[in-house]
């Protein structure tokens, strides 16, 4: 008999009697508004802009290439770097990757959390080997909690996708909180306001 | 109203101070109380030691002396949550499942079936209260810190209206004092340590006394105290809404 | 910290000798714990929210069977590439095989009780490959050559003069510099290096989706995100109890789990695997290894809920006071104890028995396991296959004896207290008599209640 076969064989032998799931489809009155997105996105050391247009971001951009920074530049709007190519790169290519300018499509009010998926990130790297990461997020895509999070997006729709909230931190050193382990340093969120 | 008066087999060996106060206070309230001579121990040292197989004899004992009462009352949550629990009977089930929906821990029965919500007693001094886990855990005699829901207590709500007390409590409102039963022997540095810290939360309270509704938790912190040579003395809650 | 002692009363003792470190130990775990307190707090529907996390568990086990196959179905769609390991052993040789098949002699690796359950470290090392643990505390601790003492926290145990000393002696850094940043950013740029060189990752596994047939990775450091991503192979390693239903369960799940374990709304990432990246390669190995065991045991199968957040151990007062290790098992903590029994009853017999049952792990757990009530119901379960102590089982059987007759108990009683009163010293040996080592007795009454009673009432 299958490995397989012997697990769940054994577990339907132990199993105990049915147990329904009970109804739950989230709860009311919870909060989702822009400031409490900004309160929320403070607590985490994330810092937050807000504008009606899109020019500020392209500013920034221009302004951290002439600087010399490595940018990379995934906003749809905007003119796309080389897609293609991007997806194949590798870590060792993409290790010197400063800034990272990439679009959210929801973001939760209660953590401060912003969904991504390989639509935007092209590939899955760069959010977490950029030095520093900016998400652009619009103001009418703010849901309240959790479960109004998973009943917006499919997480199967890619082939991956990532709740991100906030920058890379640790506290595995005597409990003090350090921000920028593993990931990005640093994490820059702009709303767009429409 | 008939009570049987049940008194755990350490109070009646060692604090019987406790017992005479409960008994008073009952009585003082109404309540026409009995006790069963012949009771001995609820079984609860053995069978949270795992051998809870050994306690039928204590179990048939228990049956057998608690009959014909309404309510059976204890100064001890550990105790009387052990009775409600796990009592059983072999000869006489049925009167198992009896005294196990009338057993209450003092405090318990005073507000929940007496309905008192003051008590007419004195005790000016600064007194820390000890959340004793049984009780508040396993008889919800209060709310609990780990859980978000309002906050109550049973104990507390007569405590605080005796004439000239301060009720303080420790920073840490309800952690464990370290007794445990067997575990006060067989995990002895943890329990004496748990007891040290517990006691050491209190006395930044400048307390005179510390108080709750289980002895035994008492009579481990009153152990350490007594090893430290400290001023600070413990007394059941029973004596407090007794005194005067 | 001998953590060879098979007994939790010896470790502890040892390990509370040190009271300073003791109480720096239980200090910062209660933090960890009350920062838990804060978190819940701003969640009115917390209470709401563990019932309906323990219902969907419960309502999962009930039918695990159905629920891991359509996981499999659905991954397989995918393209992800699912293996079945009965137990350790198996897990062991499937994830090497992979890695040998590959060609691969070094691998990162990011969070997983279960393959530390499983000491797949210890197996792959053997077996020729490196293994790079890349959490920044278990890195830390696989320097030093010990195991995790906390399922989230691994190196709570160590102070920041010991991580520096350890990094010291690996790293290079500076002798004597304790700053964490300091210390952090030399373990991140020793570890980037180590994401850039390897093709292979093993990650653990939070939550599998049957529904979609995918799986959910939380970390704070993004370890398992460098790792995966930079990988062309990753290997996903889940207990068969990972399971849950549906995507909309998440929800429930994300709320739930970092506010218990850190007192932190969500994880810093979330990270949803579905399908492999071009040209790359996803395996999910799911392990039993005792689990479909305990599934059968009606007292204890609500021990597979657990989603290992931790909360537990921080709320323990026995844990705090004794440190991971003492419990000398990978899953240390009030969880541990009621785990490990269904593995091995002779070693683990000590565990139920290391809590003073006071009951506040059941309460911070978000998916209400009766903790507390399982490890009374295993301490009658081990006592009955017999794995006491000769002095124990003697000891229960007079107090039995003496406490069901109402004559001898009286007997007993008035006799001992005589003792007490007339010659204590017999009693007071610090050595022979636990109670007195740190306690004085209580004074010895002339009269018992029952003697008074008789005297003044009847």
């Amino acid at each position: 008999m299958s490995n397989r076969n012997i697990i769940l064989d054994k577990i339907k032998k132990n199993k105990p009697e049915f147990i329904a799931l009970s109804e739950f489809n989230g709860f009311d009155n919870q909060q989702k508004s822009i400031d409490l997105l900004i309160e929320t996105l403070k607590t985490i050391k994330t810092e937050t802009t807000v504008g009606n247009n899109i020019t500020p971001i392209q500013d920034k951009i221009n302004l951290l290439k002439k600087e010399g920074n490595v940018v990379l530049n995934l906003l749809d709007e905007l003119n796309a770097d080389e897609k293609e190519a991007l997806i194949l790169k590798t870590a060792a290519d993409l290790a010197s990757l400063d800034y990272a300018f990439i679009r959210g499509q929801i973001a939760v009010a209660e953590n401060g959390a912003i969904w991504l998926s390989d639509k935007n990130t092209i590939n899955r790297l760069v959010p977490f080997i950029c030095k520093h990461l900016i998400l652009v997020i619009e103001e009418k895509n703010i849901v309240a909690d959790m479960h109004e999070a998973y009943a917006s997006i499919n997480i199967n729709e890619d082939g991956y996708g990532v709740f991100i909230s906030g920058p890379s931190k640790t506290a595995d050193i005597e409990q003090s909180l350090v921000i920028g382990a593993h990931g990005p340093l640093s994490l820059n969120v702009f709303i767009l306001q429409f | 109203m008939k009570v049987g008066l049940f008194i755990p087999c350490y109070i009646d060996q060692f604090y019987p101070q406790v017992g005479i106060a409960t008994l008073q206070i009952l009585e003082k309230n109404g309540c026409e109380v009995v006790f069963p001579l012949n009771q001995t121990c609820c079984g609860q040292p053995m069978a949270n030691s795992g051998f809870n197989h050994l306690s039928n004899g204590c179990n048939e004992n228990f049956t057998e002396n608690f009959v014909g009462v309404d309510y059976i009352v204890c100064p001890s949550g550990s105790c009387t949550l052990h009775i409600k629990d796990h009592l059983t009977s072999a000869k006489n089930p049925e009167q198992a499942v009896i005294i196990r929906k009338q057993v209450y821990e003092l405090t318990e029965f005073l507000v929940d079936v007496l309905h008192l919500t003051k008590i007419s007693s004195r005790f000016p001094y600064r007194v820390g209260f000890h959340s004793s886990c049984h009780g508040q855990r396993g008889l919800h005699l209060s709310s609990m810190s780990e859980q978000m829901l309002p906050h109550f207590s049973k104990p507390e709500l007569l405590l605080n209206t005796i004439e000239g007390i301060t009720v303080l409590k420790p920073e840490r409102v309800d952690e464990c004092c370290g007794f445990g039963g067997t575990f006060s022997i067989f995990e002895e540095a943890v329990s004496s340590k748990m007891g040290k810290d517990r006691i050491h939360q209190h006395a930044q309270n400048s307390v005179d006394y510390i108080t709750g509704v289980d002895m035994s938790c008492l009579m481990h912190m009153e152990g350490i105290l007594k090893r430290q040579n400290s001023s600070i003395k413990v007394i059941h809650i029973a004596e407090i809404l007794n005194a005067g | 910290m001998n953590t060879t002692a098979q007994k939790h009363a010896t470790n502890a003792a040892t390990y509370i000798a040190d009271e300073q470190r003791t109480n720096w130990h239980d200090e910062t775990l209660w933090f960890v714990r009350h920062k838990r307190d804060l978190a819940a707090t701003k969640v009115p529907e917390w209470e709401a929210l563990r019932n309906t996390a323990s219902n969907i568990k419960e309502h999962t086990l009930s039918n695990l069977d159905l629920y891991l196959a359509e996981f499999e179905k659905n991954a397989l769609q995918n393209g992800i590439i699912v293996h079945w390991a009965p137990d350790a052993a198996a897990h062991n040789q499937i994830v090497h095989s992979i890695i040998k098949e590959a060609g691969i002699k070094q691998i990162v690796k990011s969070k997983s009780m279960l393959t530390e359950e499983c000491h797949l470290n210890e197996y792959l090392i053997q077996n020729g490959i490196e293994v790079v643990d890349t959490d920044l505390g278990e890195r830390i601790v696989q320097f030093r050559k010990e195991i995790p003492s906390h399922i989230v926290l691994p190196a709570i145990h160590l102070k920041k003069e010991d991580v520096s000393d350890t990094f010291h002696q690996h790293l290079g850094t500076e002798k004597d510099n304790n700053d964490p940043q300091y210390l952090t950013s030399a373990a991140r740029v020793h570890l980037r290096n180590k994401f850039i060189e390897s093709s292979l990752a093993i990650t653990g596994v939070n939550f599998a989706i049957a529904e979609t047939g995918g799986f959910v990775v939380c970390t704070n450091e993004g370890n398992a995100d460098m790792g995966t991503h930079s990988a062309n192979i990753h290997i996903a390693c889940m207990g068969i109890e990972k399971i849950i239903p549906q995507q909309k369960h998440l929800g429930v799940f994300t709320r739930l789990l970092a506010r218990s374990a850190t007192g932190q709304a969500i994880t810093t990432y979330t990270s949803h695997f579905h399908r492999p990246q071009k040209n790359k390669a996803i395996h999910v190995v799911i392990v039993d290894n005792g689990r479909s065991t305990q599934l059968g045991r009606k007292d204890f199968r609500n021990s597979l809920k657990c989603i290992r957040c931790g909360a537990c151990s921080n709320t323990c007062p026995v844990f705090r006071r004794s440190g991971g290790h003492s419990y000398h098992i990978a899953v240390a903590g009030p969880i541990g104890s009621i785990l490990a029994p269904n593995i091995d009853m002779k070693r683990y017999a000590d565990l139920p028995f290391a809590s003073s049952l006071c009951g506040s792990c059941s309460n911070v757990c978000p998916v209400k396991i009766d903790i507390h009530d399982q490890l009374w119901k295993w301490r009658q379960e081990l006592m009955k296959q017999g794995y006491s102590n000769w002095y124990k089982k003697l000891m229960m059987q007079s107090m039995a004896f003496v406490l069901s007759k109402p004559k001898l108990y009286r007997f007993t009683g008035k006799t001992a207290r005589i003792f007490l009163r007339t010659v204590p010293f017999l009693f007071q040996s610090k050595s022979l008599n636990p109670w007195y080592k740190n306690r004085e007795f209580p004074a010895a009454p002339k009269q018992s209640f029952t003697e008074w009673y008789k005297q003044n009432k009847k």
